[in-house]
């Protein structure tokens, strides 16, 4: 990994909130985001799967500095971006954009699409009104929406047309990096492949890293270079797609990938049944978070924190009894 | 004879016509999988055959039986009786289902005394057998729980036990794990399908998940803007789709392209009120269509066992037929 395609390098990020619990008890602390470090390359795909809950939308939230982690260190081509003043860090915002999931709630009805696609502009830059319009259509071109668009208020629109509006939002400033969380969660199968189809040309043509939070892992497979699986706010797995996907070692992502149903009978693996649900982060297990509901659990994981390990081929995993070789790859896959 | 049957039902809005002359039959023991994209009718179907659609909605059918009981024809006292009882319905959302004033238990117990009464311990022992065959654990201390103190996983296992406090013969689910996690669906879909074979219930599964229909269902329907566009054994229609728009719906999922390449997106959307086309209603969509399509109306081709609505189905290669 060269380091000058470099674009994001995250180090122990940290994001906990303290919980009021009434007058006569101590705040709780809710550890959304619990440590987690990851490198982004120039024109790769990071995925962020998990289930609801386990931080992967904090995490989002604190790269494109709308909450500022509890710790951490968080860079940008080489600069911190945690340290620096506060204007110098609203310049290097605008390289770091987000879109969100529901396209119904994050556009404001009120306002045009030109006024929306424009707001950015406004805001951050100090071009003309004729400028700023015509950068508008041209960025509405990239996505595929119409000149006469421009005019148009959002509830004229389908979902996945919001979306387009809303991803070209976030192109308005030339970012190097969109941040997507659950892009096309709310949309159905037939325009879910045109947005992705969308966000894959845009990445081949500005050359965008994308940092794509889902829950989805069809999805994932599909469109990531490398994928993290977190579990209450901390990372369980990260590799490379293909390591991730043709040999998940940690026993929450083989539960995750055994449940997602499959089309195809011979893609279908063995399915792994997890017992129970997703603990409260107010109020974490001891040791592994996962030991709850994972088979291979012993005494050492209700105890011991498992810390994440690299193995031979860059597959980081955090798992005693991966460790330990006390799973059977061969038959959990 | 079929546990339910449906023949040209529709469901009109005003001028807007959401579910267009659909004809299905569910059979007992069996598991139906309707799919489709949003708007294309699949709720509103279900709806229907639970008597849910108020003004300004007109259902009209040709035939609309449960058991060979003409659910038109009969008074209202009387199938009123039957949904909740024989035939139960799944929602959602299951944190919106639920009343959020009223305990998990009151809710259930409601259920039962409605439709077959009893003494109130004997309700409440009935209540927590149900809970435990849903997999709650501590069901007994659940039973004073209010919804919001149940996660979306646990208000679903209250929802499906209250749907089938009465022994329902026909369930219908829809869309029973949109709003859950993957690991916690595939907790619920076991449950309804192990639950659907003890009692050798019908199941009507309502899902925009094709992979999850492909797993469970013996049969499936493909809806399209109202319409049955395909139907058939689930294995045949996901293996060899006869239909442009099940076949195109299986080409834009992620998990049929290999790699990061393109995936085969079907242009447009889902046409509603006002657009409308003549002819064959994914004819502006569709990459086969002919002349014909765009000015007749096609046909339902096929027996009952392999159903298609297209002049021109694709042969097992995936090409239209000449």
């Amino acid at each position: 990994m060269s380091s000058n395609h470099l674009i994001l390098d995250a180090q122990e990020l940290k994001q906990h909130y303290h919980v009021k619990q009434g007058v006569f008890k101590p705040d709780a602390v809710v550890k959304a985001v619990d440590g987690i470090s990851f490198q982004l390359e120039k024109g790769k795909t990071l995925a962020i799967v998990g289930e609801s809950g386990c931080g992967k939308s904090t995490l989002g939230r604190m790269l494109t500095m709308i909450e500022t982690p509890t710790s951490g260190r968080l860079e940008h081509m080489g600069q911190d971006l945690l340290s620096l003043s506060k204007s110098a860090q609203a310049t290097l915002r605008q390289k770091i954009q987000i879109i969100f999931q529901n396209p119904y709630g994050s556009l404001n009805p009120r306002k045009k699409i030109g006024s929306i696609l424009e707001e950015p502009l406004v805001i951050n830059s100090q071009l003309s009104k004729a400028e700023r319009k015509a950068k508008a259509l041209s960025i509405m071109a990239k996505v595929g929406l119409k000149t006469e668009h421009y005019d148009r208020y959002p509830h004229m629109f389908s979902g996945g047309q919001r979306q387009r509006i809303a991803i070209a939002r976030g192109l308005m400033l030339d970012p190097s990096i969109i941040v997507a969380d659950e892009p096309v969660s709310a949309l159905d199968v037939s325009v879910q492949a045109q947005v992705l189809n969308l966000m894959m040309d845009l990445q081949t043509e500005l050359g965008l890293s994308y940092v794509f939070i889902s829950h989805d892992l069809s999805v994932v497979e599909h469109i990531a270079d490398n994928v993290m699986v977190m579990y209450l706010g901390k990372v369980v797995e990260q590799g490379s797609r293909e390591d991730l996907f043709n040999n998940p070692k940690h026993p929450y992502t083989l539960a995750l990938l055994s449940s997602t149903p499959q089309l195809s009978p011979d893609k279908r693996r063995q399915r792994i049944k997890l017992q129970g649900e997703l603990p409260s982060p107010l109020n974490p297990p001891s040791g592994c978070a996962f030991h709850g509901r994972c088979q291979y659990a012993n005494e050492r994981c209700h105890q011991e924190v498992p810390v994440l390990r690299e193995d031979q081929t860059g597959h980081l995993i955090a798992c005693h009894a991966v460790e330990e070789q006390r799973i059977e790859l061969s038959q959990a896959v | 004879m079929s546990l339910l049957e449906l023949n040209n039902l529709s469901v009109k809005f005003g001028p807007f016509q959401a579910v267009d002359n659909i004809s299905y039959q569910v059979e007992e023991g069996e598991v139906l999988g309707i799919v489709g994209e949003s708007g294309s009718g699949k709720s509103v179907s279900s709806l229907s055959i639970m008597g849910l659609i108020d003004y300004p909605g007109k259902v009209s059918a040709e035939r609309l039986s449960f058991n060979g009981q003409d659910l038109q024809a009969m008074p209202e006292k009387q199938r009123r009786k039957l949904t909740g009882s024989d035939i139960a319905m799944i929602f959602q959302d299951p944190m919106t289902s639920l009343n959020p004033c009223f305990t998990v238990g009151y809710q259930i117990i409601e259920a039962l005394k409605t439709h077959q009464g009893g003494s109130k311990k004997e309700l409440k022992i009935r209540a927590i057998e149900l809970l435990t065959q849903v997999g709650i654990p501590a069901p007994e201390s659940r039973l004073d729980n209010y919804p919001h103190q149940l996660s979306g996983g646990m208000s679903q296992r209250v929802m499906i036990a209250i749907a089938i406090a009465c022994n329902p013969r026909l369930l219908i689910a829809d869309e029973p794990t949109t709003a859950l996690d993957v690991t916690i669906q595939a907790q619920i879909i076991d449950l309804l399908i192990e639950l659907q074979r003890k009692q050798k219930m019908g199941l009507v599964l309502i899902t925009h998940d094709l992979a999850l229909v492909a797993e469970v269902a013996d049969r499936v329907i493909v809806m399209y803007a109202g319409q049955i566009v395909e139907s058939g054994p689930a294995a045949e229609v996901f293996s060899t789709p006869k239909h442009p728009y099940t076949q195109a719906l299986l080409a834009s999922l992620p998990e049929s392209a290999a790699g990061k390449s393109r995936l085969d997106a079907l242009p447009g959307v889902v046409p509603g009120q006002y657009d409308r086309p003549l002819g064959c209603l994914l004819s502006p969509r569709c990459p086969y269509a002919t002349e014909q399509c765009r000015q007749v109306e096609p046909d339902n081709q096929g027996d009952l066992h392999r159903q298609v609505k297209c002049h021109t189905p694709l042969d097992t290669e995936g090409r239209p037929a000449a």
